[in-house]
Formats: C-alpha cells, structure tokens, sequence
C-alpha cells in the first residue's frame, strides 16, 4: 500500500509497505531515517521513540498505515539549522553515549519532557524516561544529560526545545 | 493483509460487518506486539485511530461514557477526579510512550487476567458498550469476560465505550509489580466505596482465569458496615473486619504459578493490598473526601 505521511516537517509517499509493518520499520528501511533504533519491537526499550503528532510514541508499536495523514519527527528532525539539539549536544558533552543504541530514543523523550516541565527534578526525570533502557552507561550520565540540557534550555534565551 | 481505515463510526461498523475475521488495531500496543513476533497474521488490521468518535469522553448526569479509544495518557491528565480508580490504574501502565497510545477499549479488547483497566472498572461497576450495524447493547463488566484473553464481543461487534458511574465515595487501585514502571501486574486490586448504595466494590487482577469480583468480600464488607452504623458514622474501621475483609478477597481468587510469581505469592498480596486498600480509602471517607 502507499502511505502519505509528513516526517520531519518534510511530506512523503511511500509505496510498497506491507499492510503489517511498523512505522520503524517503514522509518529505517523505505524512508533511510535510520535514527530510530530496533532493538525490542516490543515497546519495552524506547529506542525506536518518534513523535507522532506532538506525543512520543514507540515507532515499533504504530502500524505504518497509522502514519497516515499525520505528523512524524523523528531524532533526525530534532536539529536546528543542521546544528546539534542543545539536548543532543548535552548527551555529548555528558558522556551519556557508549554504544548509542538507546540514544536516539532517549533524546526524544528528554525534548518531550523539558518542553513539558523545563524544570523537572529527579524523580519526574526518572518517571519520564522509565520506558527508555540503556545498557551501557547506568543511567547517571543520561540524568547528568538531562539536567544539563535543561540548564541550558533555561539560559539560551529563544532556545525552543 | 488489508489495510482497513474508516474515517467514521458509521463506516467503521459497516467494514466490522464485511470483515468479521479483520483484527481491530487502536493504539497497537497489543496487536503490533504479536504481529512484529509473528504470534499473528491477520487477514486484515481495522485501524480505529481514524474513528474520531472513539476517542472522546462526557458525561451524562452521573454517568461517564469513555470512548474506546481515549488513552491512558488523557485518562490520567482529564479524569483524574472523574474516574479516579481508573486513572489511578492508568497510571502504572507501561510507560509514557505506552500510556500515550494504549486505550482502555483496547485493553478491554485484549482481555488480559493481568490488564489494568480491569480491577478499576469491575470495582466501579461499568458497564461495556458493543456496537454492530445491527444496534448497540451494553454488558455488565462482570459478564464481558468469558475466559482467559476472551470477552463477549461478538465477531460482528466493536467496543465503542465504557459507562461507569461518577463515584459516590474513594477509590484505590494497587499493584504488585517487580519494578515501579514497564510492568505486567503480578497481582492487582481495585476498590471502591459506594456510600449512595451502601456498597463496596472490588475487582481482583492477575489472580485468576479472568478479572472478578470478589462478590463475597464484598457483601460481608457492605453488610458489617451497616451493621456498625459506620456508613453514618465514618469511625474507624476494627481492625479484626480489614483483616477479614482481606481474607475474604483472597478467598475469591483462583490464582497459577507462572514466571511472574506463585499462586501463594498472589493470594497473600491480594490479601495486603485489599486490607491497605481499603484502608486508605476509609481514611479519605472520614475525612469527608469522597
Ligand atoms: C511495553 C508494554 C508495557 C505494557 N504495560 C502494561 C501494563 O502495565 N498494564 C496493562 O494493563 N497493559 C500493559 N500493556 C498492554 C497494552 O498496552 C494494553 O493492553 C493496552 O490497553 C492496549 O491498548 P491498545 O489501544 O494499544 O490496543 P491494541 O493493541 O490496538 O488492541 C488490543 C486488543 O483489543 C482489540 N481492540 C482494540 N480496540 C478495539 C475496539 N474498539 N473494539 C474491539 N476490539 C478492540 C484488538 O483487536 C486487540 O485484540 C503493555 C504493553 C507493552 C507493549
Ligand atoms: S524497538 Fe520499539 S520499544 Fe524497543
Ligand atoms: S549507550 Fe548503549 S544502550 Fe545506552
């Protein structure tokens, strides 16, 4: 089937999508939006988390044909003028990337959570990444990230996360 | 496979007649599940995300109508105060990401022992509204589940809604789970206080074939409060009737062995949290918060 949908602010026709695949999966391997990360199909890691219409969701759960008529962005679509996400660049400057794999979907739900509560303590962190793991850093350096990008969000005056 | 999305209700339970063997896919946290894991190859995904109808809420002088497809998300964020067992449950679902997808209709539809809107809405006495081209009918919570992951929606049939009535008194919903979020249930509990009816509700999750009522639990609660004069009164509650209140919930479950904990495990939670539930709930009656 074909599926229109807009991506990134960018509109799409896809063809030849199965009628049972994912979003990921029309996201990684028709649309080359490989930033979304496989690694469950289950909904259990958040690596593969995408906004659809404004709410992150798990790609690998949204069939593609629900994609229909409305609004993707995934990790890629985050960059400002082709510059880093001052969340992006926190993840950096935090040292909350080893491998990466979880990394794409964390930074879309830490955009979500400091456009919902710029000010988020711990806890409320904690809460809003529950469904993102990690295997790898421990989580510390990702809560150092999240901190940092909001400190930053907060200073850099017209920094619209 | 087909790609089934109506716009409307209208088309939606013309295409449900058509395609009675499509599988009804809302917020796909379920179906996508089994179908990325190749559990199952439907004919066809009926795609209710389109049907705008399903995904709205009122009320109806005491009564709540929630649409099949309002997620957990908005049930947390708008009916906080309207159905707050409900969104209590909600609220232990998954994570953000889940709760921003997965409904209430679709985990009526799933039917899971284990789902969490159950326990709530078997407490609040709901009822679930089905819709076919031939009409609507409403079944009583208790009787909308027939089995292990079965309900008494027929092929033809839709979930359109759920009717509960605004709560006359506290309700309380608890968990037993390994973490504090992305967990399946181990065993569950939903309470709730009908001071308008004299009335306890309750509904027991993860601890046996299907969500119930733990009918017995209920009557002797309901019957020792009266006898007491405490529905009047709001006193403390003796401790020797939570302790057997608890006792008598356990006493309803039939619970299994299974990698999530033992039948013994779930029959001594049920027992804590239906006395704990009970109690936070009386605290909120005699502080006069209903
Ligand atoms: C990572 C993860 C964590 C989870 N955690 C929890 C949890 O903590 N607690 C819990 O209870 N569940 C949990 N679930 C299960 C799931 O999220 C819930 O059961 C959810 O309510 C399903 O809703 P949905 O809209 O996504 O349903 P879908 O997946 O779209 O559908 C589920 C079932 O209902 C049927 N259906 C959907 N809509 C209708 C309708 N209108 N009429 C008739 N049939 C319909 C479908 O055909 C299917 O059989 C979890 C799932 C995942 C992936
Ligand atoms: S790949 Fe989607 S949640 Fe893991
Ligand atoms: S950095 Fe490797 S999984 Fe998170």
């Amino acid at each position: 089937m074909r599926v229109t949908t807009t991506v990134n602010g960018e509109p799409y026709d896809v063809d030849d999508v199965w009628e049972g695949e994912s979003l990921l999966y029309m996201l990684r391997e028709r649309m080359g939006l490989p930033g979304s990360k496989n690694a469950c199909e289950q909904g259990e890691c958040g690596s593969c988390t995408v906004y659809v219409d404004g709410l992150p969701a798990c790609a690998c759960l949204v069939a593609a044909g629900q994609a229909q008529g409305h609004e993707i962005i995934t990790v890629e679509g985050l960059t400002i003028d082709d510059e880093l996400h001052p969340v992006q660049q926190a993840f950096i400057e935090a040292g909350a990337v080893q491998c990466g794999f979880c990394t794409p979907g964390l930074i879309v739900q830490t955009h979500d959570l400091l456009q919902r509560d710029p000010h988020p303590d711990d806890a409320e962190i904690r809460e809003a990444l529950a469904g993102n793991l990690c295997r790898c850093t421990g989580y510390e350096k990702i809560l150092d990230a999240v901190r940092l990008a909001a400190e930053r969000l907060d200073t850099v005056s017209g920094a619209q996360p | 496979m087909e790609f089934l999305a109506p716009t409307t209700w209208a088309d939606a339970l013309a295409v449900r007649q058509e395609h009675p063997d499509a599988l009804a896919l809302t917020g796909g946290t379920d179906v996508m599940v089994e179908i990325n894991f190749d559990m199952r190859r439907p004919p066809a995904l009926l795609d209710l995300t389109g049907v705008r109808e399903l995904s709205d809420w009122s009320r109806d002088g005491d009564v709540v109508r929630l649409g099949a497809g309002v997620t957990y998300t908005r049930v947390i964020e708008e009916l906080g105060d309207v159905l707050p067992g409900l969104a209590m449950a909600a609220r232990t679902v998954g994570s953000p990401q889940i709760r921003n997808r997965g409904t209430v209709g679709g985990n009526l539809g799933a039917a899971s022992p284990a789902g969490d809107s159950h326990p709530p809405l078997l407490a609040g006495g709901a009822e679930v509204e089905l819709a076919s081209v031939e009409g609507t009918r409403t079944v009583p919570i208790e009787e909308f589940y027939t089995g292990v992951k079965q309900h008494a929606g027929r092929p033809d049939e839709l979930i359109s809604a759920i009717l509960v009535r605004s709560p006359s008194g506290p309700q309380q919903f608890s968990k037993i789970g390994t973490r504090n979020a992305m967990v399946i249930s181990v065993s569950a509990f939903g309470l709730a206080l009908h001071p308008d009816e004299q009335r306890i509700g309750t509904g027991i999750g993860s601890a046996a074939p299907t969500p119930r009522r733990a009918v017995e639990a209920e009557s002797f609660l309901s019957s020792a409060l009266d006898d007491l004069g405490l529905w009047e009164s709001r006193g403390a509650l003796p401790d020797s009737l939570t302790r057997e209140f608890g006792d008598r919930v356990k006493a309803a479950a039939s619970p299994i062995d299974d990698v999530r904990g033992t039948a013994a495990y779930r029959l001594h939670s049920l027992a804590v949290m239906a006395r704990r539930t009970l109690t936070w709930a009386w605290a909120d009656y005699a502080g006069g918060i209903t």
